[in-house]
């Protein structure tokens, strides 16, 4: 295994383009270092790219969106003092990965880059329209976060591609986003339904709204019906539920140790419920 | 294959080895740096018996590649005691019988020393879900977080 740790997104693209083999990134690696580990993937290159300027930082741009770098970790995330003031839902999100000490490490570029449709981050990131940075051979280009993951484990990056920075939109006036998962423990699980929630209002109506849906199809889902079920509503409960069966209906799950396909059918409806109270009262002001 | 110099600092001292890039930092601690606290449970990032901190941050150090460390302050669950003068919370699971087998324990007083200095006055809850990512198969926990949660009221009455 070759290793690399490139000053510049430039020359990590160049070096992923010109390798042979098995390429991987590494960032807090708590999903590469873990194949390697048990040899589900050995790469024969490995780029490091922490050693690049401004990888690890979290800024606020002046009209109110914010840049992350791809090495942030979700323990920066939730100690940061105004982005999860901004977007809770996101933050939430990130921190329900794992332990302390994976915290430590994790970022949102990895868990979105893993592929894997139960990633916790990917439907809070889609709900909230962020987009990241992709550096390629012929230079960058900006893509949604719900374009990147293709299939479990394989996303849209062609070879020589990678992400280089995380945009979240500004969070702009009666907005609020919440994410929720079903897991039967209390922490340090895998989602077995995830639900990212994103809307704006206008006095007590929903003027805008994002709404999707993780571990429920073979890559996480950003969901129109959702939207257009609450869009205009000021969240009744003919609203919700409506909402929810949106929400079922999009559904295409596996069956597997962690849930039936009919159980996260229904419970992807009571999490949008539940995740769009939470975002409703966000954006009222109100604490949840 | 070409192997790394790496230079970092662990519990103060700067120290060098030679390793190969797939090696983690717990293999580098264990096998090149003799320091033997930190276990290998799971090597998945699960257990968190191998938890080091990296510039003060709490991780798994069989997460993280040797050559990661490069210009990196580690610090290990020896360097918790001072000399022969064990840290409060050694004292503490001693007296509460905080172990059994020992497995998991350098873990768990790293990262408790973490918690501690980041929230001197942690809830049990938040005791509970920082220490969530250290498994014990002997205690059933409640030691452990009965020795952790004295320690903090002992160091804030002695701060």
């Amino acid at each position: 295994m070759d290793y690399h740790s490139p000053a510049s997104f430039a020359e990590a693209s160049a070096l992923a383009a010109n390798a042979t083999g098995i390429t991987r990134f590494l960032a807090g690696g708590t999903d590469v270092l873990v194949q390697l580990r048990s040899e589900l993937v050995t790469p024969d290159t490995l780029i490091d790219i922490k050693k690049i300027d401004g990888v690890r930082d979290i800024n606020c741009n002046a009209n109110g969106s914010w840049t992350l770098g791809v090495a942030a970790t979700g323990a920066e995330m939730s100690e940061h003092p105004d982005l999860g003031r901004d977007w809770p839902g996101v933050v939430e999100a990130m921190d329900l990965i794992g332990s302390t000490q994976v915290q430590g490490r994790a970022t949102l570029t990895g868990n979105l880059c893993n592929g894997s449709p139960a990633a916790d981050s990917v439907p809070a990131m889609v709900a909230a329209g962020v987009t990241v940075t992709v550096t390629g051979p012929d230079g960058d280009r900006e893509v949604a976060v719900e374009d990147i993951p293709i299939g479990p484990g394989k996303t849209s990056l062609v070879q020589g591609e990678l992400i280089s920075a995380v945009h979240i939109p500004a969070r702009g006036d009666n907005g609020g986003d919440a994410y929720l998962r079903f897991i039967p423990r209390t922490e340090m699980d895998i989602a077995v339904v995830g639900v990212g929630v994103n809307l704006r209002l206008d006095g007590d109506t929903v003027t805008e709204a994002r709404v999707s849906l993780g571990a429920v199809a073979p890559t996480v889902l950003l969901v129109e019906d959702c939207a257009k079920s609450i869009i205009g509503s000021t969240l009744d409960d003919a609203a919700l539920d409506t909402l929810a069966a949106a929400a079922s209906a999009a559904c295409n799950p596996i069956d597997d140790k962690r849930g039936t396909i009919a159980f996260r059918t229904e419970v992807a409806g009571v999490l949008a419920k539940r995740a769009a109270k939470i975002a409703y009262a966000r954006a009222k002001g109100e604490q949840a | 294959m070409s192997k790394f110099h790496v230079s970092t600092t662990v519990n103060g001292d700067t120290v060098e080895y030679l390793c190969d890039p797939r090696e983690t930092l717990l293999d580098c601690l264990r096998d090149k740096l003799n320091l033997t606290g930190a276990k290998e449970g799971c090597g998945t990032g699960d257990c968190g018996a191998c938890s080091v901190t990296v510039d003060g941050r709490l991780v798994c150090s069989c997460l993280m590649l040797g050559v990661e460390a490069d210009g990196k302050q580690i610090e290990t669950v020896e360097g918790i005691a001072e000399g022969d003068v064990l840290h409060p919370l050694q004292k503490k699971f001693i007296e509460h019988a905080a172990l059994q087998c020992g497995i998991c324990t350098p873990g768990i007083l790293v990262a408790a020393k973490s918690l501690l200095e980041k929230n001197p006055n942690p809830t049990e809850e938040e005791t509970r879900y920082w220490l969530a990512g250290n498994l014990c198969r002997c205690t059933g926990y409640d030691k452990i977080i009965r020795a952790v949660m004295e320690t903090a009221e002992e160091l804030r009455e002695a701060s």
